[in-house]
Formats: C-alpha cells, sequence, structure tokens
C-alpha cells in the first residue's frame, strides 16, 4: 500500500469525478481539480466565499461548488477554464443544490424548502418545483437519470411526485400513506421507489414507477422505526435498519420480511469470525513518546500500531448505554451498505459504535464481525470487488474482505474516505488534509492473508 | 386364740380356695397369669405365716398347735397328722412319717412357689422394661407429632404467604396491564395531540411560508439570476423540445416501456429459475424411479399390489412426460403430473426407507450373533496375529540359519582337527544329537509352516516372501545335510534362493504326485468319476458292471449310501448278482466302499483304455 503526499483541504470537500480521471477538492474557496494519476494540479478555480459543498456532474465536465451562506452556486467547466457561471438565490437563500443526471441542470433548493428552482445551462429556462418536504433525503434520481422522484409536502400530507428529468414534466404525483415522510430512494433498477415513514412509526412503503402502491411492511408498533434504509444493487433486497437494533431485508418478489439480523452484544456461534483490533504495545524508545500526547484517552496513541486478533467466542462487544431521553438516541442500524456484487452487507449499530457486522447475502447469516479499539465513523465498499474499508477518525485505515482482515498506519486521522471507481485507490480525509491510497490488489490481499495467519 | 383364729379364718378360707385352685394350677401351666396374679397375692401371707409360727407353737400349746396343723393340712387335703384313732377315747397319736411327708410336700411346694415367683419376677423386669421402651417410643413420638405439626402449619403459613404474594402479584400485573394500557392509551392520545399540534403548526408554517414566497419570490426579485457566460449545449446534442400533449405520452409510453422490460426481465428470471427447478424435480423423479424400480421389482411379485401398481403408473406417466416434451408445456398443465407423481414416488421411498429403517433396527437387536458374518475387528485382529506369528517365524529362520553358519564353520575346523585327533565317535554322537534336535525342530517348524500357510491364505505377499525363504532355507539345509562335512561356508552362502531350488521342487512335487493321486481318488472327486463314465460306452461288454459301479460311486460321492437292490434293479438287468454284490460291499462303510469301489473302477477303466486302442 502507498500514499500520496498529503494535500490540504477544508470541510472534507473532496471527490473523484464519475469517470474517475480527476479529483476535486477545495481548501477554503478555492477548488483544485487534479489528475488521479499524477496528482498534477489541472485546474485551480477561485469562488466567491468559502466552498460548502461540491458535486461533479454526471459527464465530469462540470463541478457546480455551493456557497450555502451567501446563497450563491458557482459552475465551473474543465474542458473550458474561462467558462463561468454563477446563479444566485438571493434573498430566498439555499440549503442545498445537485445536478440533474444529464449535466445540464442544477436543482437548488431555497431556504424554507419553498421551493427548488432547476436551473439550466442549455437554455435560459428556469423551473421552479413548489412544497418540497424538509426531509433527509427528498429527492432521489433513478440510476439511469431517466427519473426524479420528489418528496413534497401539502395541506399536511406526503405526496410524491415523479418528474421525468429530460424535460422537468410531471409524470406522476400521488399521496403517500405517511405520517411524516422521512426518506424515498429508487431501487437502482429504476422501477420501485421505497419510502419510509418518521422514526416514530415502523412503516415502508414501495412504489412502482407509476404510482402503484406494491407493498406497505411495518415490522412493530409504539417504538421508534426505520433508521436507514438500503437496496442492494441487485435490487434484489431492500434492507431496513431500525431503532431496535435489527436490520430486516425483505425480498422484492413479495416484499415480505425474508430474515431479520439481530445485532447482540454477545457472540456466542462459534462458525462467526470476530476480528477484535488490538494494540500492539509501541516500543518505548526515548524518541517515541511525543510531547503534548495527542488525543489521551479518546483514542489509542497514533504511533502505536495495531492490528487484529481473531476473538474466540462467546465474544461481547462493548455497548454505549443511550441516552433515551433525547432525540436521536445512539440505538439503531444508523448505518448499512450493501457489496457491490450484493453478497455481504455491512452494518453498524449504534450502540455497539466500535462494531462492523458484515453479513453474507447468500447464506443470510453474519459472516464476521470486526471490533475497532474506537467508534467507526465511516466505512465504504470498494466499487469492484467485496472489500471493506474503515476509518474510525484515528490514523488508520482498517480493509475488510472474505479473505481477512488488515490495519494499516495511514498519515493523518481519517475522518472520511472514498474509494475511486476502479478500487485501486481511495482518498483519505482527514481534518484539513487528505492523502491518495494506492492499494496493489494482489499484494494487499496477500499481506492481508499473511497477517492473518491463513484465516478466513 | 380363738379370736384370732376367728380373725384368721375367713383370710385362710379364702387362700384356701385360692391354693387349691394353684395347686391345680401349677401343674397344668405355672407361667399363667392368673396363677402369678394368685403368687403375687400369697407372698405377703407366707411371711405371715412365718412369723406367726414364731409365736405359734410354745412348750405349753403343743398339742393344740400340732391339731390346728392337722386342722389346717386336712383342710388343705394333707393326710391327717394323727394315726388312724381305734377309737373315739384314745388320744390321738402323732404320726411322724406323715409330719415329715407334709413337711417335704410343704417344702417342695415352697421351692415351687419361689421358683414360680423368680420367673414373675423377671417376667415383670422384662415387662417394665418394655413398658419403659414403650414409653419411650411413646413420648419420641409425640415429639415428631409435635414437630410435624407445627412443620405442617409453618408450610401452611408459607403457603398463605405465597398465595397472599402471587395475589398480590397478580393485583400488580394487572396493574401493570392497567398501565400499560392507560400509558398505550396516552401514547396515541399524545400522538393524536401531537399530530394535532403539528398538523396545526405545520398550517401555520404553511401560511408563513406562503407569506414568505410571496414577499420573496414575487416581486422582481433582481439578485435572482443566473450570470452564465454562454449556454452550453446539451449532454445528447439534442436541442430541447417543446412540451406539448405530444411529449407527455411519449413520456408515459416510455415509462411504461421500462416498467414492461423490468417486468419482462423478471419473468424471465423466473421462467429461467422454473425451468432450473423443473428439471431438478425431473432428474429427481429420475433418480427416484431408477431407486425404486429394480429393488421394488422383486418385492412386487409378494408384496402387496398397491406398490406394484403404483409404480406401473409412475412408469406410464414417465412415458407420457418424456414423449411429450414437458417444457414446452404450461405450468398447470404439467404442474399436477408431476407433483403427484413425484408425491407418489416420495412416499414410496418413503415407505422404503422406513423398512430399511426397520430392518436396521431388528439387525441390531439380533446382534452379531451369526457365526457366518465375521466382523471387521475379527478380521484386523486375525491378520494382525498372523502378520505377528510371521514375523517370529522370520525371526526363528533367521537365527537358525546363522546357527547353521556357525555350525558349518565349526564343522569345517572340527573336521580338519577330529581327522587328526581322532575324537570322530565323540564327535559323531554329538552331532547326531544336535541333527535329531535339528529334525525336530524342522518337524516343528513344518507343522507351524503347515498351520500357519492354512491360515495365511489372504496374505499371499508375505506368504510368498516365507516361501521363498523357506526354500532357502531348506536347500542350506538339505546341502548341509549331504554335504556338511566338504561344504564350505562361502559354497553355503554362495547358493541362491532360484539356482537349485527348481529341482529341488520338482523333488517336491514328485513326491507328492503320487500321494495325490489316491487321495482325490479316494475323495471321489467327480473328475474322476467324470472319466469313469466316459471311459464307459466304450467297452459295452462291461458296460453294465460300470454302470453299476459308477451309480455306486456316485452315491458315495454324496455320501448316501441307502442304495438297496431294488433301486438297482431297474436299471442293471444284466449284471443283478454282482451289483448286489457291490451294493452290499459298499453298503456298511460309507468311505471305504466307495473307495473300494472307485479304486477298483478306476483301475478297470485304465484297463479299457489300454485295450480300446
Amino acid at each position: 500500500m502507498n500514499f500520496s503526499e498529503v494535500f490540504k483541504l477544508s470541510s472534507l470537500l473532496c471527490k473523484f469525478s464519475p469517470d474517475g480521471k480527476y479529483l476535486a477538492s477545495c481548501v477554503q474557496y478555492r477548488l483544485v481539480v487534479r489528475d488521479v494519476n499524477t496528482l498534477q494540479i489541472l485546474q485551480l478555480y477561485t469562488c466567491l466565499d468559502q466552498i460548502q459543498h461540491i458535486e461533479w456532474s454526471a459527464d465530469s465536465l462540470f463541478i457546480l461548488c455551493a456557497m450555502y451562506k451567501r446563497g450563491l452556486v458557482q459552475v465551473w467547466s474543465l474542458e473550458q477554464p474561462e467558462w463561468h457561471c454563477k446563479i444566485d438565490e438571493g434573498s430566498a437563500g439555499l440549503v442545498a443544490s445537485c445536478w440533474s443526471p444529464d449535466g445540464r441542470h442544477i436543482l437548488n433548493t431555497t431556504e424554507f424548502h419553498l421551493r427548488i428552482t432547476v436551473w439550466s445551462l442549455c437554455t435560459k429556462s428556469v423551473s421552479y418545483i413548489k412544497y418540497p418536504k424538509a426531509c433527509l433525503q427528498g429527492i432521489t434520481f433513478t440510476r439511469d437519470g431517466r427519473y426524479m422522484a420528489l418528496a413534497e409536502r401539502r395541506d399536511c400530507k406526503d405526496y410524491v411526485s415523479i418528474f421525468v428529468c429530460s424535460d422537468w414534466q410531471l409524470l406522476r404525483h400521488f399521496d403517500t400513506d405517511t405520517q411524516d415522510l422521512t426518506g424515498i430512494e429508487w431501487a437502482p433498477n429504476g422501477c420501485v421507489l421505497a419510502v419510509w415513514d418518521t422514526c416514530l412509526e415502523y412503516k415502508i412503503l414501495l412504489y412502482s414507477l407509476d404510482g402503484r402502491l406494491l407493498s406497505t411492511y411495518s415490522a412493530y408498533e409504539w417504538s421508534l422505526g426505520i433508521k436507514s434504509v438500503a437496496w442492494s444493487p441487485s435490487s434484489q433486497f431492500l434492507a431496513v435498519g431500525s431503532y431496535d437494533g435489527k436490520v430486516r431485508i425483505l425480498n422484492h418478489v413479495t416484499w415480505k420480511m425474508i430474515t431479520e439480523f439481530g445485532h447482540p452484544a454477545a457472540i456466542n456461534d462459534p462458525k462467526i469470525v470476530v476480528y477484535k483490533e488490538a494494540e500492539k504495545s509501541p516500543q518505548l524508545g526515548l524518541g517515541c513518546l511525543s510531547f503534548p500526547p495527542p488525543r489521551a484517552g479518546a483514542g489509542p496513541l497514533p504511533s502505536s500500531e495495531s492490528k487484529y486478533e481473531i476473538a474466540s467466542v462467546p465474544v461481547s462487544l462493548q455497548t454505549l448505554k443511550p441516552v433515551t431521553d433525547r432525540a436521536n438516541p445512539k440505538i439503531g442500524i444508523g448505518m448499512l451498505a450493501f457489496s457491490p456484487d450484493s453478497y455481504f452487507l455491512a452494518t453498524r449499530n449504534d450502540n455497539i459504535p466500535n462494531a462492523v457486522w458484515v453479513w453474507d447475502i447468500q447464506k443470510l447469516r453474519l459472516f464476521a464481525v470486526l471490533e475497532q479499539l474506537s467508534p467507526v465513523r465511516a466505512f465504504q465498499w470498494d466499487p469492484q470487488q467485496p472489500r471493506l474499508a474503515i476509518c474510525t477518525g484515528g490514523s488508520r485505515l482498517y480493509l475488510w474482505s472474505p479473505a481477512g482482515c488488515m490495519s494499516v498506519q495511514v498519515p493523518g486521522e481519517v475522518l472520511s474516505l472514498c474509494w475511486h471507481l476502479s478500487g485501486d485507490s481511495m482518498a483519505l480525509l482527514s481534518k484539513d488534509h487528505f492523502c491518495l491510497c494506492f492499494l496493489e490488489t494482489e499484494a494487499v490481499v496477500g499481506t492481508a492473508c499473511r497477517q492473518l495467519g491463513g484465516h478466513t | 386364740m380363738g379370736d384370732w383364729m376367728t380373725v384368721t379364718d375367713p383370710g385362710l378360707s379364702s387362700e384356701s380356695k385360692t391354693i387349691s385352685q394353684y395347686t391345680s394350677e401349677t401343674k397344668m401351666s405355672p407361667s399363667s397369669l392368673y396363677s402369678q396374679q394368685v403368687l403375687c397375692s400369697s407372698i405377703p401371707l407366707s411371711k405371715n405365716v412365718h412369723s406367726f409360727f414364731s409365736a405359734f407353737c410354745t412348750e405349753d400349746n403343743i398339742e393344740q398347735s400340732i391339731s390346728y396343723l392337722d386342722q389346717e393340712l386336712t383342710t388343705f387335703g394333707f393326710p391327717s397328722l394323727y394315726e388312724e384313732s381305734k377309737g373315739k377315747e384314745t388320744k390321738r397319736e402323732l404320726n411322724i412319717v406323715a409330719v415329715l411327708n407334709c413337711m417335704n410336700e410343704l417344702l417342695v411346694l415352697q421351692r415351687k412357689n419361689l421358683l414360680a415367683q423368680e420367673n414373675v419376677e423377671t417376667q415383670n423386669l422384662k415387662l417394665g422394661s418394655d413398658m419403659d421402651h414403650l414409653q419411650s417410643c411413646y413420648s419420641k413420638l409425640k415429639e415428631q407429632l409435635e414437630t410435624s405439626r407445627r412443620e405442617m402449619i409453618g408450610l401452611q403459613e408459607r403457603d398463605r404467604q405465597l398465595q397472599c404474594k402471587n395475589r398480590n402479584l397478580h393485583q400488580l400485573l394487572k396493574n401493570e396491564k392497567d398501565e400499560v394500557q392507560k400509558l398505550q392509551n396516552i401514547i396515541a392520545s399524545r400522538a393524536t395531540q401531537y399530530n394535532h399540534d403539528m398538523k396545526r403548526k405545520e398550517r401555520e408554517y404553511n401560511k408563513l411560508k406562503e407569506r414568505l414566497h410571496q414577499l420573496v419570490m414575487n416581486k422582481k426579485d433582481k439578485k435572482i439570476a443566473m450570470d452564465i457566460l454562454n449556454y452550453v449545449g446539451r449532454a445528447d446534442g439534442k436541442r430541447g423540445s417543446w412540451r406539448t400533449g405530444k411529449t407527455e405520452a411519449r413520456n408515459e409510453d416510455e415509462m411504461y416501456k421500462i416498467l414492461l422490460n423490468d417486468y419482462e426481465y423478471r419473468q424471465k428470471q423466473i421462467l429461467m429459475e422454473n425451468a432450473e427447478l423443473k428439471k431438478v424435480l425431473q432428474q429427481m423423479k429420475k433418480e427416484m424411479i431408477s431407486l425404486l424400480s429394480p429393488q421394488k421389482k422383486k418385492p412386487r411379485e409378494r408384496v402387496d399390489d398397491s406398490t406394484g401398481t403404483v409404480i406401473s403408473d409412475v412408469e406410464e406417466d414417465a412415458g407420457e412426460l418424456s414423449r411429450e416434451s414437458m417444457w414446452d408445456l404450461s405450468c398447470e398443465t404439467v404442474r399436477e403430473q408431476l407433483t403427484n407423481s413425484i408425491r407418489k414416488q416420495w412416499r414410496i421411498l418413503k415407505s422404503h426407507v422406513e423398512k430399511l429403517d426397520n430392518q436396521v433396527s431388528k439387525v441390531h437387536l439380533e446382534g452379531f450373533n451369526d457365526e457366518d458374518v465375521i466382523s471387521r475387528q475379527d478380521h484386523e485382529q486375525e491378520t494382525e496375529k498372523l502378520e505377528l506369528e510371521i514375523q517370529q517365524c522370520k525371526e526363528m529362520i533367521k537365527t537358525q540359519q546363522q546357527l547353521l553358519q556357525q555350525l558349518a564353520t565349526a564343522y569345517d575346523d572340527d573336521t580338519t582337527s577330529l581327522l587328526r585327533d581322532c575324537y570322530l565317535l565323540e564327535e559323531k554322537e554329538r552331532l547326531k544329537e544336535e541333527w535329531s534336535l535339528f529334525k525336530e525342530q524342522k518337524k516343528n517348524f513344518e507343522r507351524e509352516r503347515r498351520s500357519f500357510t492354512e491360515a495365511a491364505i489372504r496374505l499371499g505377499l508375505e506368504r510368498k516372501a516365507f516361501e521363498e525363504e523357506r526354500a532357502s532355507w531348506l536347500k542350506q539345509q538339505f546341502l548341509n545335510m549331504t554335504t556338511f562335512d566338504h561344504q564350505n561356508s562361502e559354497n553355503v552362502k554362495l547358493f541362491s534362493a532360484f539356482s537349485g531350488s527348481s529341482d529341488w521342487d520338482n523333488l517336491i512335487v514328485h513326491s507328492r504326485q503320487p500321494q495325490k493321486k489316491p487321495h482325490s481318488v479316494s475323495n471321489g472327486s467327480p473328475v474322476c468319476m467324470s472319466k469313469l463314465t466316459k471311459s464307459l460306452p466304450a467297452s459295452p461288454s462291461t458296460s453294465d458292471f460300470c454302470q453299476t459301479r459308477s451309480c455306486i460311486s456316485e452315491h458315495s460321492s454324496i455320501n448316501v449310501l441307502n442304495i438297496t437292490a431294488e433301486e438297482i434293479k431297474p436299471n442293471q438287468v444284466g449284471g443283478e448278482c454282482t451289483n448286489q454284490k457291490w451294493s452290499v460291499a459298499s453298503r456298511p462303510g460309507s468311505q471305504e466302499g466307495c473307495y473300494s469301489g472307485c479304486s477298483l473302477s478306476y483301475t478297470n477303466s485304465h484297463v479299457e483304455k489300454d485295450d480300446l486302442p
């Protein structure tokens, strides 16, 4: 594993272009575009204010930089550096900005979710969409970029509108049987829309593209409900993580539950491999002790190394006592992600924040559990193969694959990470720096296997 | 005195009654309760009497006392103390003999009484101890009763408490349930209230939003604008189209097309899956048929018809299905056939498996008592044992070889010295002894070898090696035997296993063959018989004779020698007398007779053969 030099970064704004050729990153009010292979700076754009959000257009030709504080969006072209575009939302304000899938329209959500403005880069036309709902995930595009589903709220009722992205024509408009819709998500095949209700009620509804209600699922009542939802890349499964610490998998034929995965703190099944991160006691030399000791207690010392050990079952994982009388309690399944081949599902139970659970979807059972020394901040699957990268906010990167897992010392404290399309490299983002990490696939697997001593 | 007497009289009289009773009773059963009581009551009386006696007789009143005693004694049934008076006037004389007798009797009585008393006392003691024991038992039991009663009370108390607790818990549960219900109601009401509030707030919010919208959006905000250098082309290179009804319809069409595609894709997948499953089902069915039909063919004849019919049905079905390639049929038509047949087969298979299970369990119950079934373990043990034996034999051979070699060398030395020293005789003796020892060893060895070869048929390889060694050893032995005084030790060594073995083997074979021939004949082997019968037609002159013998030999070979003359008669008409002779000869000794007959026929056939050409 090799690392690039460390570059400056602000607000964790660093993104690979969709075609995988470029890497955009922000430093204060400057946008830097680099070549992924050489890391040479290709373009450098200067915005009017500190950038708060960036997004590549789907064709990798444009980048939008949003400055929410000023209600401004600036768009830059990679091909024509002199080309510029500035959208000012004025007194209406701006809370969100995104590209339409064709890369020629920008959707700006005004403050208080008064409306969504669709700006076109091709024509002078401006479209407005009224009554967007202020919710976690109110806009979703199908993967082929044809349709957009938008959650709306009118007269205290939830609606979903489906638009055709090519001409922003309303295709379907229907009300949903929800108390307070929280999120919508298209299935990867673009034919089914999952709609889930607020966390106060466990309810998930599935709508066809033409607005028919396909199915409704509710696991229980009178308790906090859905926390996270994820479609499998094959559109076959819908994983629903909830506040009761369980993931329920629905199938795409009957939309009934196939199985539910509990996340108990005690693991007794001897078939399950539990990887436990253990700190290697560092050789205490005279020069080793840094002063002042960085972040004592919060996490492992950056200087110390860590490795995975296979814990012998039964294992009890560290749990967090949640404060239940506050909003957004730290319980339930907060993160879940399918591997690109749909074979694995990674989850995190928020009251066992140090552990990542990997489930075998083929056999519908728990496959492995990774317990870190500190709470898991983020994880992401390699886009090409079942390989999971995890970061905990420390100076280590953790990689899991079915063959085993390993921990790597990396420069900087990784708060977030982002895989390159090819799966050969990833960007490791820390508070004000980032670096690229290059993985030699064979070598990595080899070392992983060696480190684990042949354990699978 | 008279007063006194009157005083004592009633007591005495009563006593007398009891004593009389007593005397009669003591003879019958001295230990009876009643007599004991009587005795007890009589004891103080006797004492009184004694004290009475001390003052009873004085010098003055001898006469009176005697008379009194006499009176008393007579009343008790004793003979009178006085002699029979001749006349009333004469004073009665005291009869000493009677007195003495009386005394003696009284003493005997006294002793008896004492004995009885003792008995009674011991009895009394026993009874007293019994009484004590019983009393202690009683008190113990009483205590026990008390404790158990207390325990019972305690348990009852606990039971009561538990019941109380239970009731409380029930109450609590009920309360909790009520609480839950109440809370649920509260939640529900709160939820409705919350929703209501939310709605109200939202309406207000919406109103505000509306207001804001009007304020912000409606008036021309100069600031809301896009500042763009130049418009860029669309990604697909097309120009934007006007929004018309046409585009709407097109969009609809497209949407349905997408949906249709998705459904088609899914249907295709499901069809594929279905086909796959059908294939599996079909294969399973085929396998089942193949599995069931051979093993059912046998039982079909004897077992109930139902399975047979089912199978024929199944086979028919299979043929049908394979005829009309079932994959093209829609599911409904095929499904029933397929599932039905599979179900039937499954039932058969299940019953079969159950039967097998039963059989297995039966076998298990019977255990491995069957003699003809040798368990694997036994087999292995046997082979192990045999291998061990082989090893031992090999070792023995080796040591013997060594010994022989030593001897050979020793012989060489000895013979040269013997020639000189004339110790020949002694040496010869010694050698003879050794030789006999060797012979014995050899014999033993042979015996061992035989038993061993018999046992080690399964271990061909080892046996071969062993035989080779044996051959070499025999050869050496032989060589040593023949030329022990001429051969050098090197010469002995030089003999290879095969160089001289052939002629030695031949020798053995030759010597064996003559042995074998009679042996085989004696066994009445069919080979011999067939020869015989073959040769028969060649000589019509003696055919009858031979036939009879063949018949006999045939029968004898089966060891059934109950051939009578009558049985043979229909076969042979010509040589009856000879037949009978033979049959008679063969009858008594089963094997012997047969043997003789056969041998004779054998020689005869030879003779005939010689004659024929």
